[in-house]
């Protein structure tokens, strides 16, 4: 993976001297709320419900074992013991305080790590498939590429202080495991007919509360002009996107309101501008990076053979290990959903297991997932079995990935300020239905969304089934949405009616199931089931 | 405190700026003011006669004069840009990388602060308005 | 009656208004009556606060207090979820208190 050199450290240090100052500055008075509040944003530092709340970047998701550990320790040391992984491959921690933040900031420095732009109306981190490198069925790792981007996004002079946030993602397999089509610019490394590798672009998706799925703007970017078109995408946006409205101030409602074409038309004319003036790094500079980037040493010759005699192990081997390049090796999926938990929470031992067991049994690596998982990336199958056992004593060897029980849930109400009901107690009770009622494993693949607000941090809208959390007269009330995805077929999800109380929403879910089994037809999953038979089956079940 | 920082060798240019739209109208003010709803490639075909430029930031969160400062500088003018308005200290060696090469802010700066936000970064990732050299072209020289 | 709260500017902890200081016991909570604007404005300036806000609030019938959000009353026990985390971790039924 990526290693800083002396540039990048400098830079990620002079960033921590920044905020030690600024936040002296707070502290004594010199500088407002209202002057500091964007300044602790572009750092990570909210102020939520109940402290303030640190997010802290992973880049493309990718993490090594000393970087794990030092997440854990931040956890004991500054926090209550834990974390939580986030829809954005980032973590953050619930109980931070001010005063120490500069330390923390400081600590991650390190390890080459940081909080940068994870907040803030700039460009956030930049997200990636959690299995690159490691899966079949990808062209070419993307992560190089999130580097080279993230490299071009970090203070970038023109962009601190765009019309909203901007989100990128970065893929380059034919599976679209980053739900690239809901970001602001959704990146697909490609080949193009002569056989060169470059960039589609996708701009203007997102959620919130008029989700869109972005439109292709254009097919082929060639890899020396990536950083130049990205630029000219950005300062379309940063010239045009409405700030007469917040809500009406991300790049999708730019793109719809001129229409895509005449989105693109701006931005070629941009583009053509930006090439005269030679700002795009050389190919040079993408091969250094890709160079860190390479296999790890795998073993030649390792074997596939799986002893799958005990039951456990077998299922969770089935559900959460995915086929690897390499032969003789997996994908482990460490699943943050145990029945009842907190989705993508980890206590301070855990996050240090995972953090051994990378060391151990995944070459140093591991990845957080946009579905709040953890990855261990590279495991040799020999190991699968002793891993899984370390994991299991743990608490962290749940066999429930990509199942109904292993729902995207938001912080909500529980921690969030900008939350209008409870996300986390809606999924614990969900999840415990379906593990009580023996369903989950029937049911299959079946992706549950829940936001606890319009902005849809639970990627409620992309959910096969979705749960928007709503005030209603100060009451929790929670709506039911049906046929949303965030794949290579992504949709968006539709309201099936009035909303629901915490115990209904529950009851809900597991009529919309009942409807599922009873239709079903050979190898359909629910979503394709919902989209054959449409949404009155269901609703005539969940409203009888 | 600091109410005016300059970073140019010649004198300040004794002129008013006008609006935009007047500057269209009247071509031979020599400064004009850029709201961050103007658009700045319409002075380009005028930028030989301006000797300063003033881009107004009404709230230091609206960003549009960076680009719009980067834009007169990418056409090759070389008079003085001026960020006026709610000019953010912390964001000053941003403001400068975008071109500008004076200020006037509406509460004068801290000269402290100001220092500590021009010296910030010892790099830079991206090529920008202004002379330095990214950390690309320091890791690889002009090849590529 | 009306109540004040905001967070503690270094620590981050939610704080209530007691008339001279700022407790984090929503229960040691004044009526302000109609000087809200007045001791936010003044603690805040103080530094004392942050993010201060006045809200509606109840005196429930064994004396405590029970703000009229449930947002509030989030924030006054801590998360729902995490009962050992909350201002009540012996009593696994204090989220109850919340809805």
């Amino acid at each position: 993976m990526y290693k800083y050199d002396s540039y990048d450290q400098a830079m990620v240090d002079a960033r921590v001297e920044e905020f030690r100052d600024q936040t002296r500055r707070r502290l004594d008075g010199t500088l407002s709320e209202e002057k500091f509040r964007p300044l602790r944003l572009q750092n990570g530092l909210y102020l939520q419900l109940h402290a303030y709340m640190l997010r802290v970047a992973v880049p493309y998701g990718t993490l090594n074992s000393a970087q794990m550990h030092v997440l854990a320790d931040i956890a004991d040391k500054y926090d209550r013991g834990y974390g939580h992984f986030t829809t954005r491959q980032n973590i953050q921690y619930n109980w931070i305080k001010l005063e120490d933040t500069p330390d923390i900031l400081a600590d991650l420095a390190k390890v080459e790590m940081h909080a940068i732009q994870t907040s803030g109306n700039c460009i956030r981190n930049i997200s990636s498939d959690q299995f690159a490198g490691a899966t079949a069925d990808e062209l070419i790792d993307p992560r190089p590429y999130a580097e080279l981007l993230r490299q071009w996004s970090s203070f970038h002079p023109e962009f601190l202080t765009l019309p909203r946030k901007f989100k990128i993602a970065v893929i380059a397999s034919q599976t679209d495991r980053a739900a690239m089509k809901l970001h602001d610019i959704g990146i697909r490394i490609v080949k193009n007919a002569e056989g060169e590798i470059g960039a589609a672009f996708y701009v203007g998706g997102g959620m919130g509360r008029t989700p869109m799925i972005a439109p292709l703007i254009r097919e082929f970017v060639p890899l020396d002009q990536l950083i130049t078109y990205s630029e000219a995408c950005l300062r379309v946006y940063n010239r045009y996107g409405r700030r007469d409205n917040k809500y009406k101030a991300r790049i999708k409602i730019l793109v719809h309101e001129l229409g895509a074409d005449e989105y693109k038309r701006q931005v070629e004319e941009e583009f053509a501008h930006l090439l005269t003036l030679n700002i795009e790094p050389p190919i040079a500079e993408l091969e250094r990076i890709k160079a860190h980037f390479a296999d790890p040493a795998f073993e030649a010759g390792a074997s596939d053979a799986l002893d799958l005699s005990d039951p456990d192990f077998a299922l969770w081997v089935e559900r959460n290990t995915l086929p690897h390049k390499q032969a003789g090796y997996t994908i482990a999926n460490i699943s943050l959903k145990p029945v009842g938990g907190i989705p993508g929470d980890a206590s301070a031992g855990q996050i240090h297991l995972m953090a051994e067991l990378a060391k151990t049994y995944s070459f140093d690596e591991l990845r957080v997932t946009h579905a709040q998982n953890i990855v261990l990336p590279h495991v040799r199958k020999a190991d699968l079995y002793t891993l899984w056992q370390k994991l299991d004593a743990a608490g962290l060897g749940t066999a429930n990935l990509d199942t109904i029980e292993d729902i995207i849930a938001c912080p909500g109400l529980d921690y969030c300020s900008l939350a209008n009901a409870r996300s986390i107690p809606v999924a614990q009770k969900i999840a415990q239905r379906f593990a009580d009622n023996g369903q989950t494993g029937t049911l299959g693949e079946l992706k549950l969304k829940i936001s606890g607000c319009i902005n849809a941090c639970g990627h409620h809208h992309a959910g096969h089934i979705g749960i928007l959390g709503v005030d209603k007269k100060g009451t929790e009330n929670y709506q039911l949405l049906l046929g949303g995805s965030e794949g290579d077929d992504t949709s968006l999800g539709k309201i099936t009616g009035p909303g629901f109380d915490e115990d209904g929403i529950v009851d809900a879910v597991e009529k919309a199931t009942k409807v599922y089994l009873a239709q079903k037809q050979e190898g359909e999953r629910f979503l394709d089931t919902y989209r054959r038979i449409g949404m009155d089956p269901f609703k005539e079940a969940i409203y009888a | 405190m600091l109410d005016y920082l300059r970073f140019r060798e010649d004198d300040t240019p004794d002129v008013s700026a006008v609006t935009v739209d007047a500057f269209l109208d009247q071509t031979n003010a020599a400064a004009v003011r850029i709201e961050p709803g103007d658009d700045a490639r319409q002075l380009l075909p005028h930028l030989e006669q301006l000797r300063l430029v003033e881009v107004n930031f009404p709230s230091f969160g609206d960003g549009r004069g960076y680009s719009s400062a980067r834009i007169l500088r990418e056409a090759g003018y070389q008079g003085e840009l001026r960020a006026v308005g709610d000019v953010a200290v912390d964001q000053l060696s941003h403001y400068r990388r975008c071109g500008f090469d004076s200020f006037f802010p509406d509460v004068p700066f801290n000269p402290e602060d100001a220092q500590a936000a021009l010296d910030r970064w010892p790099y830079v990732y991206q090529a920008a308005a202004d002379a330095r050299a990214p950390i690309w072209k320091l890791r690889h020289g002009d090849q590529g | 009656m009306k109540i004040l709260t905001g967070n503690d500017l270094k620590t981050g902890e939610v704080t209530w208004w007691t008339g001279q200081d700022w407790s984090i016991h929503v229960n040691d909570a004044v009526d302000v009556g109609d000087q809200a604007d007045t001791i936010l404005a003044r603690e805040e300036a103080a530094r004392r606060v942050n993010s201060s806000y006045a809200i509606d609030a109840e005196r429930d019938a064994d004396g405590g207090v029970r703000p009229g959000h449930i947002k509030d009353r989030i924030r006054a026990l801590g998360p729902t979820v995490r009962p050992d985390l909350t201002l009540k971790p012996a009593d696994p039924e204090a989220g109850n208190w919340v809805i």
